[in-house]
């Protein structure tokens, strides 16, 4: 068994080979990728239920179609991605050959996560490979039975030359790190994002973090009560509420407080049965450790619990919960929630509602609930996050050519679709020049003089990008 | 609380205030840089002129010309930068708007370089501005009088508070390093690149490092050897040397060195006369400390031309060295001064594996009337840019991203760019609260039925752009008016 370093030493040179370059083999890999999914769909269901109990819908629609949905926008596009963009340019270079080569960088690694684990692994893997790099793919050994899976499957499937499962705990991350990558990206929690870029500096590797916080969701004004209440629940209670883009905490007057909370009740009764937690639809949470620290947040908000807030240890079940009354130094508001909590805070005024908001770091994703056009675009330009959504949860990062990425605290740099192979690209700018008209060069040559001066001003100004040509 | 601090909350608050939003605002901030290039150029010229010793019109010519450029290009273009980009949709979406909103980052660290202190300097600071940021500005303190010509007059044309300098040495940086930014962009020298970055991820921010390296330049020996000359001589002692994308070192055939030796020796005339020491368009090194390093460099290799140099000044003779080799002392380094080093490779295949055996440079050189032979280059080697057959140029080109890859840099600038590399790029999607019926089969409980319906309706990704539209739309409401008639009566 290699040990790490040999994984990375011998991917760079499989990759100074020139193996991954041509389109062919981009292509073969990513139709590889495209078996592995949908051969494998049943083990990988079967692996995410093992995990987090994931229902089969969610598994089958936030993991195994949205790889798919992705795979083949980029198998159709990405040959025209690779090809190289010709630019604009002034008089004294409109001869010249201008255009922005898409070149792959190298050897890049890819951290995954525990939530999502087939999603959040595999959607950047699809860029890394359409770019045309190697890669090394750290799954998330939370997620035990993923991990294992896609151990077993990726080597079985794609070259092994150039893609490699490195697989363990932190221990094995922080030593994998010490080596040196071309880029590195990294899904995971703001603490762990840190010390990758302290790793990374040191080889002045760019890295793409996509991490969380506590996404807003502000409910004002004119509103359909029971539709922004199902989209509200489905999107919190969606894999337990742990999800990066789970609206985290309601913003609302106490007036729709009061009209949502019957029906949110309602909504979840219609989708989770009497008895949640025997019903196969809701997913439970990840590890024991995660439970523990779900059961304890909730043991220290001083605020109500007004529907839910049942737990069982045994198979790491928590009940979808609502609380109210919270205010905003409660223990509920201290950290990224990531469970089936759902905090309720009272404003008065929209403008409280931003203002809180903005008081926040930048979240990953924003939601605001409203019939009211003006208020919806009041919050959008008056705040800042990651992703932007109104009158719904989630879906708009299942759209491949809306670029996916935080802000701030809730991370750097986009994917997804072609971002994602623009994430994994270095954009390469090259001039070719022509011989002739050195006469003109000796504008630029020194002895320098005015006249010179002038004529250089005119000919690179971008006014003179005339019509002639 | 130290200057530093003072002055980032000071910009962050004013940031916050929304003042940098509309784009009137900004496009006003710009044209009054402008007008402080134009008003100040004297000011400028001078300056530069005590920095590094380079001309008047040598100034204009590489400093306040691109800048004013990328001014021009900003104001001009910025209503369509700044404009929301609508993407493809699926079916799901069809009724909803989808688009990227390019948005401020907040308050954004410039740190700018020596060599070129006012185009380094203000060319990331025309992105900021375009892009709706506050700026703090750090000139570098080794060129001291343009730094110190900056913290004096440009407040007198920018919001003082959005766009404050801040000058000092290291200390001073470091403290500003201690603040936290909405991005760093720095210019400068790997070691200290890696401090930034480290710095910088002590508060989760973003980089961008235009760094060095050694940028080859490879003649192939079938080229006009004459016309390349030139414009390597002129591409290389431009600015003593100073120039991160200066051609640091050129391969060629053995056969044809001492005909580029000749060549370079008559352009260095041509250029700068028989004694360039005494003539006002070459330029000097920048400090006692650059002068010594870059004299050091030479130890060990044959001197073919130049050589003369004179401490008392900080003059280094535009020189030519010969037969040297990987080992070679001033192979060690980023020369960052005017000694151009020729080393002997048997051909295309040697110079390409020369190359990629070092670092990636910020741009790699190639001069040959053979396009393949060019092609072959370009796709056997990585670089942050690429240039045939020319030198410097593609930096004037601002639709070309300027910028390194792996030890030379990340993120890229100009034009375009600029603005791009200091914006956040939000994905919005506008829905209404209606069509609740269409959401419904994405609700649990689950069946097999509502799957089938969701992946394709949530999933497929369709090409909603003219008359597709109109033909799916059409497609749709014949659909559903069927369904209405069969079902319904």
């Amino acid at each position: 068994m290699d040990t790490q370093s040999e994984v990375v030493s011998r991917l760079r040179s499989v990759f100074a080979s020139g193996v991954t370059i041509p389109e062919e083999f981009r292509r073969a890999q990513l139709t590889k990728l495209m078996s592995m999914m949908k051969e494998n769909q049943e083990l990988i269901v079967k692996a995410l239920h093992q995990d987090l109990s994931k229902p089969k819908f969610e598994a089958v629609l936030s993991e195994v179609q949205i790889v798919i949905n992705d795979l083949r926008y980029t198998i159709n596009n990405f040959s025209s991605w690779m090809n190289p963009e010709y630019v604009g340019k002034n008089l004294a270079t409109k001869l010249d050959t201008c255009f922005v080569r898409r070149e792959p960088l190298g050897v890049v690694l890819i951290i995954g996560a525990w939530n999502y684990p087939v999603q959040l692994l595999l959607l950047p893997l699809i860029g890394a490979i359409a770019a045309g790099n190697c890669v090394v793919i750290k799954p998330s050994e939370v997620s035990a039975a993923t991990d294992s899976l896609i151990a077993e499957l990726i080597p079985k499937y794609l070259s092994q030359d150039c893609y490699a499962v490195v697989r363990g705990g932190a221990e094995e991350t922080k030593s994998l790190l010490q080596n040196r990558f071309d880029h590195i990206f990294y899904t995971g929690s703001q603490t762990v994002a840190r010390s990758i870029l302290q790793a990374a500096s040191v080889h002045l590797t760019p890295v793409t973090l996509e991490l969380g916080g506590k996404c807003p969701c502000l409910i004002y004004g004119r509103i359909d009560i029971p539709a922004a209440a199902r989209r509200l629940v489905w999107s919190k209670f969606f894999n337990a509420g742990q999800s990066c883009v789970a609206p985290d905490y309601v913003l609302c007057s106490p007036a729709i407080r009061d009209a949502l909370l019957p029906v949110i009740q309602q909504t979840l009764e219609d989708f989770y049965g009497k008895d949640p937690k025997s019903c196969p639809d809701l997913s439970r949470i990840v590890s024991p450790r995660h439970w523990t620290r779900l059961v304890e947040l909730l043991g220290k908000t001083d605020g109500k619990v007004v529907i839910g807030g049942e737990s069982r240890e045994e198979d790491k079940y928590m009940a979808p919960t609502v609380v109210t009354d919270v205010t905003e130094d409660d223990a509920l508001m201290k950290e990224e929630i990531f469970g089936p909590i759902l905090p309720i805070l009272t404003v008065d005024s929209l403008q409280e509602g931003i203002s809180f908001i903005n008081r926040q770091e930048s979240p990953l994703a924003l939601y605001v609930f409203s019939d009211e056009s003006h208020i919806v675009n009041k919050v959008l330009e008056n705040t800042k996050s990651g992703g932007f959504c109104s009158n719904d949860g989630i879906v708009h990062m299942t759209l491949p050519t809306l670029p996916f990425g935080g802000i701030g605290a809730s991370g750097c740099g986009q994917y997804h679709g072609h971002y994602s192979f623009e994430t994994f690209s270095h954009r390469r700018g090259c001039m070719l020049r022509g011989w002739a008209l050195e006469r003109l060069n000796t504008l630029r040559y020194p002895p320098y003089t005015d006249s010179k001066l002038s004529w250089l001003i005119w000919s690179t100004s971008s006014e003179s990008t005339c019509s002639l040509m | 609380m130290s200057r530093e601090q003072l002055v980032v909350q000071q910009a962050r608050k004013s940031f916050l205030t929304g003042k940098t939003k509309p784009l009137e605002f900004r496009i006003h901030q710009l044209k009054s840089l402008l007008r402080f290039i134009s008003e100040r150029r004297g000011d400028i010229t001078y300056a530069v002129k005590r920095d590094l010793g380079k001309s008047e019109k040598g100034t204009e010519l590489f400093e306040t010309l691109g800048l004013e450029g990328e001014i021009e290009l900003a104001v001009e273009k910025l209503a369509e930068w700044a404009a929301p980009r609508p993407v493809e949709k699926n079916f799901l979406t069809i009724t909803d708007e989808v688009y990227v909103q390019p948005e401020p980052l907040g308050v954004v660290l410039i740190i700018g370089a020596w060599n070129y202190p006012w185009a380094i300097t203000l060319q990331p600071l025309v992105g900021a501005i375009a892009a709706g940021n506050a700026a703090v500005i750090k000139p570098s303190e080794v060129s001291s009088h343009s730094a110190k010509v900056m913290e004096e007059l440009l407040h007198k044309y920018l919001d003082k508070d959005l766009y404050p300098v801040v000058t000092g040495g290291v200390a001073e940086t470091q403290e500003l390093l201690r603040q936290r930014f909405d991005h760093v962009f720095y210019t400068g020298n790997s070691t200290v690149g890696r401090l930034v970055m480290e710095a910088a991820a002590r508060h989760l921010t973003p980089v961008t490092l235009e760094l060095g390296g050694k940028s080859p330049c490879y003649i192939d020996k079938s080229c006009d050897i004459s016309v390349a000359c030139r414009r390597i001589t002129w591409g290389k002692f431009v600015n003593c040397g100073q120039t991160c994308i200066a051609p640091d070192y050129i391969l060629c055939e053995p056969s044809i060195q001492s005909r580029v030796v000749e060549e370079i020796k008559k352009s260095i005339k041509e250029f700068y006369t028989e004694n360039p020491k005494t003539f006002e368009d070459y330029g000097r090194i920048i400090n006692q400390r650059h002068f010594k390093r870059v004299m050091a460099l030479m130890e060990g290799s044959t001197v073919a031309a130049g050589g003369d140099s004179d401490e008392s000044q900080c003059y280094i003779e535009p020189t030519v060295l010969q037969d040297v080799t990987g080992e070679s002392k001033v192979m060690k380094e980023e020369i960052f001064g005017p000694l151009l080093p020729i080393i002997t490779v048997s051909g295309v295949d040697e110079a390409v594996q020369f190359i990629n055996e070092r670092e990636k440079p910020l741009v790699v050189y190639v001069f040959s009337h053979n396009n393949k032979l060019i092609k072959r280059v370009i796709a056997e080697t990585s670089s942050g840019a690429l240039l045939a057959n020319d030198c410097l140029v593609h930096f004037t080109v601002s639709a070309l991203p300027f910028g390194g890859v792996g030890n030379s840099g990340m993120g890229c600038y100009h034009g375009r760019h600029s603005f791009d590399q200091l914006s956040h790029l939000r994905s919005c999607l506008i829905k209404q609260l209606k069509m609740e019926g269409v959401n419904s089969m994405r609700y649990p409980p689950h069946t097999a039925k509502k799957l089938g319906w969701a992946r394709f309706f949530l999933l497929n990704r369709v090409n909603v752009c003219g008359l597709q539209r109109i033909a799916m739309l059409a497609m749709l409401a014949g659909l559903a008016a069927f369904v209405v008639q069969r079902f319904l009566r």
